[in-house]
């Protein structure tokens, strides 16, 4: 399959990316790893007349910890995140969400910021920013800045970026002592996208009390979304199964739940729930409840 | 308008002016001449035009050869040294791991990478990391056991 012909533009830094967006407009798409916007380009449902790639670009990739959280370079691949050090200790289940996307070689070449800023509805980033309230760092002709996951995804891959900028750094904060955090999807069997996937995160006091809960739906519908009702549900008790349950009911309440070629409203709704209760679950666990 | 690029193939240095749209695979397997890299699915699923780039396994169909500008890529042809099989390629032989051969040299780049990541994989671990990589004829089952065979045959040359 060939994609049709556009002009290939390798920027040696930000400014001069910036610069070329600024100059092409909407005839320009930026290239990260490729490995959503080359396949959609093959099948023509892509057809940009530029292509800006950061592969060129340095201090876009890479993953530093300030104490407070984890910036990672919007470049930085999912296998450097999957085998990062940094992340094993400091924020495992980035690691944990990493290790799910794709398959090894996709690993290679796809990347977070890529992701984040195309927003595939069963991409598997988007449920986990949503549980830790990741920050989103965009450059623009303006400078940088900062655009909070709840105000990031804004539809079917559609999200706060705009026309001008790029997505330069994700900052995701560190977990407070007590906390625990997990992802489990149900990926397609050929692709392994999400159809879908659940990322919880939860803060237990001393008593084991819930003081804090994230939690992130992806797959089900346009867009992933945060399940407050699940989250409501969460802070304030003590987290037994019967607890986890109930919370777990409401996975799918506010999901514009999607009927496609995996499943019904019905089922994936039911696979809301069932994902919802096995990420708390794990999340409260690990927690060391 | 097209752009020149250069790269390493299997030690030999390439340089040609090409299309930004031409995909890795095509220029490998029709301007480079090297056929061992094969187009499967095209969608960048089955993992048959799994080649190394610079040391990591990447999916040839998702790359515009512009993009590996300066790169140094390993394919199939790249593994045998002197005419003696790479242990990989010996474990496919010793395994029986193929059947139409239509995925094995993917198979094989896939499991170069994954013995470098993982010298001693479990049967779970080399199952996982062939996830990109699609057979439809072995089961599988022969397939993780030549990358078995390998990986006792080569821990003891590092």
């Amino acid at each position: 399959m060939y994609p049709a012909a556009f002009d290939y533009h390798a920027p040696k830094n930000v400014k001069e990316a910036l610069g070329l967006l600024g100059k092409l407009k909407d005839d320009a798409k930026i290239l990260a790893g490729g490995h959503s916007l080359i396949p959609m380009m093959k099948l023509r449902l892509a057809q940009p007349k530029h292509l800006i790639d950061l592969g060129k670009v340095p201090g876009l990739s890479g993953i530093k910890a300030d104490g407070k959280a984890l910036a990672i370079g919007a470049m930085t691949t999912h296998w450097e995140i999957e085998s990062s050090s940094a992340v094993k200790s400091k924020l495992p289940v980035l690691a944990e969400v990493a290790s799910v996307i794709g398959d090894p070689a996709v690993r290679n070449k796809g990347t977070i910021g890529g992701s984040l800023a195309h927003a595939d509805p069963a991409a598997d980033w988007p449920a986990a920013m949503i549980a830790l309230g990741a920050e989103m760092v965009c450059e623009g002709p303006k400078g940088k800045r900062k655009v909070g996951v709840d105000q990031w995804f804004l539809g079917l891959m559609a999200t706060a970026l705009k026309e001008r900028e790029l997505l330069a750094q994700v900052r995701v904060p560190l977990l407070p002592a007590g906390s625990g955090a997990a992802y489990m999807k149900f990926p397609h069997p050929a692709s392994r996208f999400a159809v879908v996937g659940v990322c919880a995160a939860v803060t237990l006091d001393k008593q084991g009390v819930c003081t804090k809960a994230g939690v992130g739906v992806t797959g089900a519908g346009t867009k992933a979304v945060r399940a407050k009702g699940v989250e409501a549900a969460l802070v304030g008790k003590r987290l037994d199964p019967a607890a986890i349950e109930a919370a777990a009911q409401k996975a799918a309440d506010g999901v514009d739940v999607q009927a496609d070629l995996q499943g019904s409203v019905e089922y994936k709704s039911h696979l809301c729930r069932v994902f919802a209760k096995r990420a708390i679950t794990e999340a409260v666990k690990r927690a060391g409840a | 308008m097209k752009l020149p690029v250069k790269m390493t193939i299997n030690g030999q240095k390439v340089s040609h002016e090409v299309e930004p749209r031409l995909l890795l695979v095509h220029y490998i397997r029709e301007v480079v001449g090297l056929t061992g890299t094969h187009v499967g699915c095209d969608t960048s699923q089955c993992g048959a035009c799994t080649i190394l780039i610079d040391g990591q396994a990447v999916k040839a169909c998702t790359l515009f050869a512009v993009q590996a500008d300066g790169a140094t890529i390993t394919t199939i042809e790249g593994l045998a040294k002197n005419g003696e099989l790479h242990p990989i390629q010996q474990g496919f032989w010793e395994k029986h791991g193929l059947q139409c051969g239509f995925c094995t040299p993917g198979m094989i780049l896939a499991a170069y990478q994954m013995l470098e990541r993982y010298p001693k994989p479990t049967e779970d671990q080399i199952r996982h990391q062939l996830e990109g990589n699609l057979c439809r004829c072995t089961g599988y089952h022969n397939i993780v056991k030549a990358i078995q065979w390998a990986a006792e045959h080569m821990a003891g040359k590092k």
